[in-house]
């Protein structure tokens, strides 16, 4: 088996360790080889998840129940710590709990697991693992340098919510994970009833207080953003600070200053967006994908508004583009790099890859914020274009089908 | 023990004489919960009030008709009782004003009714002890009176019952109403359907307003007869229990923050007698405490600390009056651009709309053009189906009721409301002041106003809306836009009945969770009632649900036709002004009825000739400003939809995107997944 080498990141989020020095010094698209990696943080996980694709080779050390059966004839089983390695055939990630489940055969033998028994790998924070690929493309290489990246990850939480719902939301550079989402009836205000109204307004923010507290932790967050229509936000503000103060809840009193009042148009989970594009929120985030990605998404569509030719989405009008170097700007979700059909990825990092020889900005979208999942939805590739392409327009009627 | 065993083993055919129905009407009266017997406890600042103006009137009340006495007894009433503002005084003089009333209610503390107070004060020219003298004067006349004064109320039934007039010893004449009335007049149920507009006029706590006990006998036939008509046709049950009664009419009130649409429907229940004087002061003394004596009128609807302190309302208010052959309930949506989701909920229960729009010069404009809440809300309503409209052009007092600008305002909202689909003979245009009053239940009085317009004033109009055909007999569907506890076992849900019958002790599907519950009990307009038909707004208590399996937006079904529940259907939406075109993964929140759903357009089908309804282009790439175009949307959870032509009401759906309404759809296809 070949193992070809890859050159040591600078040891940042994720330890990139080289384990063989390569024949080539130079890693071009093609080479296959190895490269260990320590997840650090959660997310991590997550570029762990977009890394290792099926077929692909992982070592980490695991803990697997062992039978033993002694000369008498009774077997015992135990548990032992021992390091494999699988090529793997599924992967299952946690959004939540962001643990990585790594499912296949094991290709080493070693004296507890037999040559080609199953086993499924949990990939434990801090604990290194090694990955083996036959093939590293850009799109690859790119996500380990992102993943390496020594920049200290600006962490902010945000809570959406309306009378009556909640999303706490924590948003990091590169994923937007629900952490809890608050739905409690609140009675309407009539005739003689008003306190069950101000009963049910008080016991929803109960909950989503109890939500920040439990979810939020304010060593790592740096701004807590509250966003509601109308004046929720600022009635939950009073009651919260009203509630830190009467239980003398250091926590909440010490990080006042962190929350960050702004406005959202509902409290359903992709009114982030509106949220991610009020400047005031841009100010203090200014270092996070999220918001620069919705940034992109809404010029996509002002474009589309404004002259329909110059934006395009859909994977056989980019392609159609691209050959034309008429891209300028081009959006694509990670979602399609993790799609199991190797043909298929080999097409879209080679998409990436010419349109990047033509000069033109390449984002990768991740599928994981509210931005993302728009751009999923909207086929998971569009493209901002230089000169608009008419004919491309007229020529939609048979293809378009691709995606659902 | 032995006079319990009579009791028991009377034969109450044979004993009815009218001794014993009198005490039974006492007997009945007396279990009533605290808040309703409270209205018959003695209250002396209350009774007093009441009986004083009673007394001036008095002399009249024989000769007249019974309804016309009430009318006019009533409107007497308002107009006597004065708000200070009303009486265009200089501010010394209503300081002198306030020090006299001061001085006066420490001697006669508070058996007089401020309003005579004011009017004597104000004869003698705020002189104190001739006003007092006067005052204790009239206060000696009227205590000769007092021995008559228990008997006329009596006298006053609302029923026209030729025996009044002979009336000496009203003791024994109100005993013979009484079985009359419950053996005779069946189905007239005065007990349920007036409501108790006016708890302070002296003939509502008079003992003749005992009516109640012959119309819960009545009530009582009516449930054995139910039970059959259950069977039956519910058009027939319709037309047995409501063919006598007025029709009700649900009217939604919208149009841009601050135009006046909560002052002018308090000032409208206030004309009409339907907020008591004085809750009417309470407000006034607490608004002009907080320094907005302008919202003493709007604090009628809007009851929340938090919308009184903001000054704007946040939930739709709800309230009802009559008019000559309506019942009206007004439902006051708010105007701020935060709440059109509540808004959406309020008008989706509506048959008609009132538009207000603020005629001030600047107000209007702002209000109207782009980023105003008139154009949205107007959209809106259309779009949820309303289709009659009265706009009154208001606060036309800030502009000396000029014709000119009212012509300005009626020309430009004229041709909007035609591009936004509404008929010209179904829009209405009326001048009038909400903080004045002016032009609201009466013709107007204010000579610039009179110069040029001879229309209808707003009650009129109100009065003269069509009411829309209710379908009774299609299966039951009824939406759920508010979950609380009641005041008894399970818990109510309150809601709009879209189609159909709904009767206590059905069995009721809630969807989309498909659980079977029980009518508990039914209320419409919080008077309990046996059953509700399609077009009601009515509370329900439940049974057989859990209260947090049930949300707002969830749909009570027939069991049998059952409403269809599905994540994904077809619409044929029309997009409005859009800032960015709709493409296919779109998220949007979907607005149906009281819901409020994610959900992403999942396909563009065809864009559509907005005339025609041809398909001009298959699989658009996205849709534009005033496309019109067939979509498929799919929603996060499973929602209650129906096709538009079998439900309307469940058909329509709104979309909106950050804060504003991007389309309205019609649900053309459920797709079953």
């Amino acid at each position: 088996m070949k193992c070809g080498g890859l050159e040591a990141s600078d040891l940042g989020t994720v330890d990139a360790v080289v384990l063989t020095e390569a024949a080539s010094e130079d890693v071009d698209d093609g080479a296959g080889g190895c490269i260990a990696l320590v997840p650090e943080e959660p997310e991590d996980m997550w570029h762990a998840y977009n890394l290792i694709a099926k077929g692909d080779v992982v070592t980490a050390s695991t803990v697997r129940k062992v039978q033993t059966e002694s000369s008498t004839g009774s077997s015992t089983s135990n548990r032992v710590r021992t390091t494999l390695t699988i090529r793997v055939e599924t992967i299952d990630f946690d959004t939540q709990a962001c643990v990585l489940r790594l499912k296949g055969r094991n290709i080493v033998e070693n004296q507890y697991v037999k040559m080609g028994a199953y086993h499924t790998l949990d990939l434990e924070l801090n604990r290194k693992f090694t990955l083996q690929k036959i093939l590293w493309d850009s799109v690859a290489l790119e996500r380990v340098e992102l993943a390496c990246d020594p920049a200290a990850s600006a962490d902010v939480a945000a809570v959406v919510m309306q009378e009556g719902l909640a999303h706490v939301c924590l948003i990091t550079p590169s994923m937007t994970l629900v952490r809890s989402k608050i739905d409690v009836n609140i009675p309407r205000k009539r005739k003689g009833f008003v306190q069950q109204h101000e009963k049910g307004l008080n016991k929803f923010y109960e909950a989503v207080m109890q939500g920040i507290l439990r979810h939020i932790d304010f060593n790592i967050v740096k701004c807590v953003i509250l966003a509601s229509p109308g004046f929720v936000k600022d009635q939950f503000f009073d009651y919260m600070m009203q509630q830190a103060i009467k239980t003398d809840n250091k926590l909440l009193i010490e990080n006042k200053s962190k929350f960050l009042l702004v406005k959202a148009s509902s409290g359903f989970k992709h009114s982030l967006k509106e949220v991610l594009q009020e400047p005031a929120v841009i100010a203090k985030i200014s270092d996070t994908k999220a918001a620069s990605e919705v940034k992109l998404l809404e010029s996509f569509y002002t474009m589309l508004q404004l002259e329909p030719a110059k934006a395009f989405y859909g994977k056989k009008h980019v392609e159609k583009a691209n050959e034309a170097m008429a891209i300028e700007t081009l959006m694509i979700s990670d979602k399609l790099f993790r799609c199991q059909d190797i043909l298929k990825r080999k097409e879209y990092v080679g998409l990436v890859d010419s349109a990047r020889e033509n000069g033109s900005d390449v984002r990768i979208f991740s599928s994981m914020h509210v931005s993302g999942e728009q751009l999923d939805q909207l086929t998971g590739i569009a493209a901002v274009l230089r000169f608009p392409m008419p004919e491309l327009e007229d020529s939609d009627d048979e293809n378009d089908i691709d995606s659902d | 023990m032995a006079r319990h065993r009579n009791v028991r083993n009377r034969n109450y055919s044979d004993e009815y004489d009218y001794d014993d129905v009198y005490g039974h009407s006492v007997e009945e009266d007396s279990c009533m919960s605290p808040s309703d017997a409270d209205q018959w406890l003695y209250d002396r600042s209350r009774n007093q009030q009441a009986m004083s103006n009673f007394l001036d009137s008095h002399n009249d009340i024989q000769e007249e008709t019974e309804e016309q006495t009430a009318a006019a007894h009533r409107s007497l009433e308002r107009r006597e009782s004065m708000d200070l503002r009303g009486l265009n005084l200089s501010e010394d003089d209503e300081i002198k004003l306030m020090s006299c009333l001061d001085e006066l209610r420490n001697v006669l503390g508070d058996t007089i009714p401020e309003n005579i107070l004011v009017q004597s004060v104000l004869k003698h020219r705020f002189n104190y002890d001739k006003a007092l003298d006067e005052i204790l004067n009239n206060k000696a006349k009227e205590d000769k009176n007092v021995p008559v004064v228990p008997l006329p109320p009596v006298i006053i039934e609302p029923i026209k019952a030729p025996v009044i007039a002979t009336i000496d010893t009203p003791k024994v004449i109100t005993t013979k109403i009484e079985p009359n009335k419950a053996a005779v007049i069946k189905g007239f149920r005065i007990g349920d359907e007036t409501p108790k507009s006016c708890p302070q006029t002296p003939r509502d706590q008079s003992p003749a307003k005992r009516d109640r006990t012959p119309s819960r006998a009545d009530q009582e036939d009516k449930v054995f007869t139910k039970v059959k008509e259950n069977k039956t046709d519910p058009n027939t049950q319709y037309n047995i229990e409501r063919g006598s009664d007025k029709d009700h009419l649900y009217i939604v009130v919208i149009g841009h923050v601050d135009a006046g649409k909560s002052t002018l429907m308090g000032r409208l229940l206030c004309e009409l007698g339907e907020v008591s004087q004085r809750t009417l002061h309470k407000y006034e003394q607490e608004s002009k405490k907080i320094g907005k004596q302008s919202f003493m009128y709007a604090w009628v609807l809007d009851e929340t600390g938090e919308e009184r302190v903001r000054g704007i309302t946040m939930d739709v208010g709800r309230a009802q009056f009559e008019t000559k052959t309506k019942k009206v309930i007004i439902l006051d949506a708010p105007g701020h651009a935060d709440f059109i989701p509540n808004m959406i909920t309020g008008a989706g229960q509506a048959d008609v709309a009132l538009l207000v729009v603020d005629a001030t010069r600047g107000e209007f404009e702002s209000g109207f053009d782009l980023g105003g809440q008139t154009r949205e809300h107007a959209l809106l309503v259309r779009s949820l189906g309303v289709n009659q409209l009265a706009v009154a052009v208001n606060k036309l007092d800030t502009s000396n009721w000029s014709q000119e600008r009212f012509n300005e305002i009626t020309k430009k909202l004229k041709a909007f409301l035609k591009q936004a689909g509404f008929k010209d003979s179904d829009v209405t245009f009326v001048p009038c002041s909400g903080l004045t009053g002016e032009n609201l239940v009466k013709a107007p009085t204010e000579a610039e106003l009179l110069s040029w317009y001879s229309g209808p004033c707003l009650l009129d109009v109100i009065d003269k809306f069509n009411v829309p055909q209710r379908p009774v007999s299609k299966p039951l569907r009824m939406s759920i836009n508010d979950i609380f506890k009641g005041t008894g076992s399970g818990f109510c849900v309150a809601g709009r009945i879209e189609n159909g019958v709904l009767n206590k002790g059905d069995k009721v599907l809630v969807c989309p969770s498909k659980e079977m519950a029980e009518v508990r009990s039914l209320s419409i307009n919080d008077l309990t009632s046996n059953s509700a038909f399609a077009g009601d707004q009515v509370s329900v208590t439940l049974s057989g649900v859990e209260m947090q399996n049930v949300a707002v937006g969830f749909i009570l079904s027939d069991p049998i036709q059952q409403v269809p529940v599905t994540t994904r259907f077809e619409a044929r939406l029309v997009v409005f002004n859009v800032k960015v075109p709709i493409t296919k993964g779109f998220p949007v929140l979907i607005h149906h009825q009281s819901l409020v759903e994610s959900a992403n357009i999942v396909k563009l089908k065809a864009l559509l000739n907005k005339s025609t309804g041809e398909v001009m282009k298959k699989k658009p790439r996205c849709l534009g400003n005033n496309s019109v175009a067939v979509v498929e949307i799919e929603a996060s959870k499973p929602i209650c939809i129906e096709r538009y032509k079998d439900v309307k009401e469940l058909g329509r759906v709104m979309l909106r995107v950050a804060g504003v309404t991007i389309a309205a759809g019609l649900v053309t296809d459920i797709i079953n997944i």
